[in-house]
């Protein structure tokens, strides 16, 4: 029995996702901000069939309750078997551009509290040789662009850090796994009008399962994506900086 | 302020409206711009314009999708109002419980069952889907929340039990199931030439059957008025483990030009259904097939094309039922305007819950009608007189175009009920039937 360790567990993506492991009876231990909200979930798996559940409020941006956190979760699950970190915010492009305190805020909340929780739990699933760790980035992350690059930065860094995990701990029986969603219909983009490239959550969260059960380092989801980022990404900067989208 | 277009099941309006989500049962009810109103959103599968707001706003509760309890010793089940009715099915049928109630189609939500207190092939044996509520929440935009129960508050559960979304919010609702050895079903259909026949084999079928309902050749006339396929069934009582999952397998991926049903198709169709071979059978069914046949084409209402469509159903009471539902069938097949199928099924004597539930002894009559605009117009005049004349009345989740005078008529407590509403809430509906008065 493998027991997972979700953060941000409130994220539509993330509860998706744990639906699907509830019904494989799976044990779960599930951190989120919003107390209400996240007792929901964490009942609502539990009847859906999660072997157990265990949830803690935590506001992710208070690293130093991160080691506890841990410390917990290792504990309920009997071993941390899995962790997938879901939490986000869609930054306001245009407001971080007025604003250094807000940019930085962003990027502490998309990229830096995922680094500080990303090496205890490197460090802790290494040490038993087994787990996979899987992480939601973005494919805003692949190429910063003018309407979101304080999120698509966020990302990037994300990116690039799980695939410097990812050798690093080749040989130690853990699997690192970046996810790279397109277009998902989620709150976080319920302001957005939606057209053929939105995906649904649960297709999205299957991905995301699909990733763990194979242990395949990075997915982009759905698979479309990935040839329309390699195209974006081999875009000569001549050319992309002239496009705006 | 986001705003989206919307439509219900029949496509005839679509509209703009101004959005509104929960994202959780424990939301406060949102502040709306004085002057507008809200009308609580599930999964706009009601026909007409009963679930939609024009120039107003909608509600969405799609984001209260989560189970509460189930306990799987009494079979009684907590969700959340946006849970839809294939949810609880899949978490529940394998520990051996089905809903008591439900619709042609399982993609509603609980709280669409409620407020339109929607019945069954089974009506006749377990009555509306209000009869099984054990209680639920009203959230209103006064911010009082009510636990509403046949003995608590339960004169705001007589009238939010049907009450077309217009009385505030439902949160979540507490439901008793009834417990099944599995996922199938014991299905026998037989044929009848016309509606005596149909009336004498009811007889029988429904004090054997838990489940009957008829399908009607809606254009054959004469001594044939009201031929058929009457089937019936009854949960199997032995268990089988497999629960298909509820993908589609098939769907109507675009709206084509034109509708696709007209007289030619409908003719054809209506013709090959009723002879089909094989049909006087008993078969093992999954439950999914017998009770939600159109499930498994995703997005059918496409067919009828960009106009849209329209469904009929009412219901004729007591004993001149069976003679107004000659003249309504005789009335359809003269104007050959029909669609594909028409359904036919005996109400029992069950009392529902609601001040406005549509279910009442006698017979109840559903068929589509592609948009064809006059001519269909002329047709529901003439309908509509034959269903009053017979002190009938139609069912509001199926409607887009009822006059008022109709509606009041069939529902005479739609004054009561009136008391009930939230001064926050409205539908293109209600302002539709209740303006002239
Ligand atoms: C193929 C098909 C077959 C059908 N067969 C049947 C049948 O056999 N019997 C039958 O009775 N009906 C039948 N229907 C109609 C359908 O069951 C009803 O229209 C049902 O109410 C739709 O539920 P919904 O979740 O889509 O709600 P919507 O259509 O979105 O809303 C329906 C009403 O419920 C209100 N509402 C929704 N959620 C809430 C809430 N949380 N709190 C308060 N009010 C709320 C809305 O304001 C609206 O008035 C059928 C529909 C289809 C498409
Ligand atoms: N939706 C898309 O199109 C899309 C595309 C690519 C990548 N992603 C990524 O997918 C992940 C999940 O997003 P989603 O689409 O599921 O959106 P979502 O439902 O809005 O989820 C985001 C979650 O992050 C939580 N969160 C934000 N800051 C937090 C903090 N400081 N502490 C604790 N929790 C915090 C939010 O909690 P509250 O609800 O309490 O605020 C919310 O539950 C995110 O990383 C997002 O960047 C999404």
């Amino acid at each position: 029995m493998s027991g997972t360790l979700i953060i941000g567990a409130t994220s539509a993506i993330a509860e998706s996702t744990a639906r699907l492991l509830a019904a494989r009876h799976e044990r779960l231990y599930l951190v989120a901000r919003n107390p209400q909200r996240l007792k929901a979930v964490a009942t609502d798996l539990a009847v859906r069939g999660a072997e157990r559940v265990g949830h803690e409020v935590l506001d992710l941006n208070d690293l130093a309750a991160h080691e506890p956190m841990l410390e917990r979760a290792d504990g309920f699950l009997g071993g941390i078997a899995r962790v997938l970190i879901a939490h986000g915010t869609l930054s306001d492009q245009k407001a971080c551009e007025r604003s250094i305190e807000l940019t930085l805020r962003e990027l502490h909340t998309n990229a830096l509290s995922v680094v500080a929780l990303l090496t205890p739990l490197a460090n802790r699933l290494s040490s038993r040789g087994t787990g996979a760790i899987a992480v939601i980035s973005s494919v805003a992350g692949d190429r910063g662009r003018a309407s979101n690059y304080v999120y698509g930065s966020a990302k990037a860094l994300v990116t690039a850090f799980l695939s410097g995990l990812r050798q690093r701990l080749r040989h130690h029986g853990v699997a690192v796994i970046t996810i790279k969603p397109g277009l998902v219909d989620t709150p976080m983009t319920a302001a957005f009008t939606k057209g053929l490239l939105w995906a649904r959550r649960e297709r999205v969260a299957a991905g995301i399962v699909r990733a763990f059960d194979r242990r395949t380092p990075t997915v982009y989801l759905p698979a479309f994506w990935r040839p329309i980022m390699f195209v974006i990404r081999a875009l000569p900067e001549a050319v992309f900086r002239r496009l705006s989208f | 302020m986001i705003s989206r277009t919307f439509s219900s099941w029949g496509s005839v309006v679509r509209a703009r409206h101004a959005v509104y989500s929960l994202a959780s049962r424990h939301d406060a009810f949102p502040r709306i711009s004085p002057g507008s109103t809200v009308l609580p959103y599930g999964n706009g599968r009601s026909y007409g314009d009963s679930c939609l707001n024009p120039d107003g706003a909608l509600l969405r509760t799609d984001a209260l999708d989560h189970f509460i309890r189930f306990d799987s010793d009494t079979g009684v089940i907590c969700c959340e109002a946006g849970v839809l009715l294939a949810d609880i099915l899949r978490l529940t049928v394998p520990r051996g419980w089905f809903l008591p109630v439900v619709p042609g189609t399982a993609h509603v939500t609980v709280g669409g069952a409620i407020a339109n207190d929607v019945h069954g092939k089974n009506h006749h044996r377990v009555g509306s889907f209000g009869n099984h509520v054990r209680r639920f929440e009203l959230l209103r935009s006064s911010a009082e929340r009510w636990i509403c129960s046949p003995d608590e508050h339960p004169e705001w559960f007589a009238a939010t039990v049907g009450g077309l979304g217009l009385t505030g919010v439902i949160t979540w609702a507490e439901l008793q199931l009834r417990p099944v050895a599995g996922a199938w079903m014991q299905v026998e259909t037989v044929r009848f030439a016309n509606l005596d026949e149909f009336c004498r084999l009811c007889e029988n079928a429904d004090s054997v059957s838990e489940y009957t309902v008829a399908w009607i050749d809606c254009l054959s006339r004469g001594r044939r008025l009201g031929r058929g396929l009457l089937q019936q069934a009854n949960h199997s009582t032995h268990s089988a483990p497999d629960v298909p999952a509820h993908d589609y397998r098939i769907g109507m991926p675009f709206v084509p030009p034109l509708s696709v049903v007209n007289r030619a198709t409908l003719q054809l169709f209506n013709t090959l259904y009723y002879h089909r071979p094989r049909w006087r059978t008993r078969r093992h069914t999954h439950f999914q097939q017998f009770l939600f046949p159109l499930d498994r084409i995703a997005h059918w209402n496409r067919l009828y094309g960009p106009r849209g469509f329209y469904q009929y159903q009412c219901v004729v009471p007591g004993e001149r039922a069976a003679d107004a539902t000659a003249s309504l069938l005789q009335a359809i097949a003269r104007s050959r305007q029909g669609s594909f199928l028409a359904v036919l099924k005996r109400f029992g004597a069950a009392t529902s819950p609601g001040l406005l539930s549509f279910p009442q002894q006698g017979l109840t009559l559903a068929l589509d009608f592609p948009n064809s605009g006059e001519s269909l117009e002329r047709l529901f005049g003439e309908l509509d007189a034959l269903v009053a004349q017979a002190d009938g009345r139609l069912y509001p989740a199926k409607d887009g175009r009822m006059p008022g005078w109709l509606f009041r008529r069939g529902y005479p407590q739609w004054q009561e009920f009136a008391r009930y509403i939230d001064p926050a809430c409205s539908s293109s509906f209600w302002r539709r039937v209740t303006q002239e008065a």
